[in-house]
């Protein structure tokens, strides 16, 4: 019988929970790396044992962890699992992320707009989101804010910039949101291995269609109050966007305001809102087998981060949005003051799809019917930063 | 040698319990004493000092003899009760934030 494996980052370390395909018992492993915070893990496509996490802290900066057994035991890239790595080694290098400015790339970019119309210098803090290659288990790329894109093609031992995406003409226009200038949102096209999409706050979505060599903005057709420019290339703050596989044209995201679908991979965007309640928000995702099926959890305002009413609702729309159902069942619906961060909702992709979405009051909610039913896994963990589900055989 | 007392997470992460003991060539310096440290303990580089500046992480701080060398030149001679062992070379995390 298939399993899920369920990746969660939180505030204050990691945890993994897995369970066999009913999805009803769950074994609870963890915290990993107690007291970090882990932005974000992830499994490799190509091997499902191999997981990449991104452990922060404010005092101790970056550090990248790896496991080659599912998430049983955990390593710095170029080390051994449990063992201090020999003195010399390129697990030194692992959490080294340098810009490149170097005159090669052919445009060295050292300054992006501050908060008061300034230029600023790009400055390493975290990453937030680690996406592996879908073919090469030692390939992953690393979203990181000061925003820029970076890949490893040795496991995560080293880290190169694709400085293409920065050195896109858009660059020094780019400025931080209210959780800073972040990469967060990373998707590979699966039909098209030289096509990629990013997304940035508050830049917007970009795609490359050349593998990460020059990026280009798509962002035509968001509209943000906050932007005089009705048709600013660049300024939109993007929360997340998903696609589902077998349409790798079609994007939903979630913008700061909004939620917007584009079909012409990411050319031209229109607004599928509809009858949400608020159209705030974080979290985006596709059901598995269903690439007309997309889910939001919509929150109350950018001023007030909690759903509306006090009701945690999951909002489902089987025609590609404008059309949307709350689901409700198993869900608080009162005196429920949670958010849900915009990488901490994931589908699996069993028969019976199941939907998976954390909250910074620390619950991991499962549904295994596609979001009709709902139940946590867990209640009590630390504030939830990312879910991200694997599907195993 | 030298003994370096290390914060409870650097300690996690470079698999050491309690102080740990380096060999310093030369001048015991902060400097001298990082680069030792982290050539010993390579999981450690970029969590105490910048990869790039190699300027000290904000939120850390460097003590020796019960006097903060944090601010001091990163290449002045640190004590001699350093420099012989008498005294630990203390890394410390800010009581900050959660």
């Amino acid at each position: 019988m298939s399993r899920v494996r369920v990746l969660v980052g939180t505030r204050k370390g990691a945890f993994v929970l897995s369970a066999d395909g009913k999805r009803e018992k769950w074994d609870v492993s963890g915290p990993h790396f107690a007291g970090w915070e882990i932005y974000h893990m992830k499994g490799s496509p190509a091997d499902p044992n191999r997981i990449y996490a991104s452990q922060t802290s404010g005092w101790f900066g970056q550090i990248i962890q790896t496991s080659d057994d599912g998430g049983k035991t955990w390593h710095q890239p170029g080390s051994a699992p449990g063992e201090q790595p020999a003195p010399g080694t390129a697990v030194g290098e692992s959490n080294k992320f340098v810009y490149d400015s170097s005159d090669a790339t052919g445009k060295p970019l050292t300054t992006h707009q501050w908060y008061d119309g300034t230029q600023h210098p790009w400055e390493f803090k975290r990453v937030w989101h680690l996406e592996p290659s879908l073919t090469e288990a030692d390939t992953v790329y690393a979203g990181i804010e000061d925003a820029a894109l970076f890949r490893s093609t040795d496991g995560g031992k080293t880290w190169k910039e694709l400085p293409g995406l920065r050195g896109n003409d858009t660059g020094p226009r780019w400025q931080p949101g209210a959780g800073g200038m972040c990469l967060h949102t990373i998707i590979l096209d699966p039909k098209n291995p030289q096509r990629m999409y990013i997304a940035i706050s508050a830049a917007g979505a970009f795609r490359t269609d050349d593998g990460g060599k020059s990026w280009k903005p798509i962002n035509r057709g968001l509209r943000s109050q906050y932007i005089p420019d009705p048709n600013a290339e660049v300024g939109h703050c993007v929360h997340h966007v998903a696609m589902h596989g077998s349409r790798p044209n079609t994007l939903f995201m979630q913008k700061h305001w909004d939620v917007m679908r584009s079909d012409d991979a990411g050319d031209n965007w229109r607004e599928v809102s509809g009858n949400l309640p608020t159209d705030f928000g974080f979290v985006i995702d596709v059901h598995a087998h269903q690439p007309e099926t997309v889910y939001v959890v919509p929150i109350k305002s950018d001023g007030e981060h909690f759903p509306p009413d006090g009701k945690l609702r999951v909002y489902r729309s089987r025609t590609g949005g404008n059309e949307w159902e709350p689901l409700t069942k198993g869900l608080p619906q009162s005196d429920c003051y949670v958010n849900v961060l915009r990488d901490a909702m994931a589908v699996d992709s069993l028969d019976s799809c199941g939907i998976y979405f954390g909250t910074t009051g620390g619950q991991v909610y499962a549904s295994a019917d596609s979001g009709d039913n709902w139940s946590p896994i867990v209640r009590d963990l630390p504030g939830v930063l990312s879910v991200e589900v694997q599907t195993l055989p | 040698m030298i003994r370096v007392e290390l914060p409870q997470h650097l300690r996690t992460l470079a698999r050491v319990n309690g102080e740990v003991q380096i060999e310093v060539q030369g001048a015991v310096t902060v400097r001298s004493v990082l680069d030792a440290l982290e050539s010993s303990y390579p999981v450690l580089r970029g969590t105490i000092r910048d990869h790039d500046t190699q300027k000290r992480r904000a939120f850390l701080r460097f003590f020796a003899c019960q006097e903060d060398w944090s601010h001091e030149s990163p290449d002045a001679p640190l004590p001699q009760d350093i420099a012989s062992g008498k005294e630990p070379f203390l890394i410390v995390g800010a009581i900050a934030g959660g």
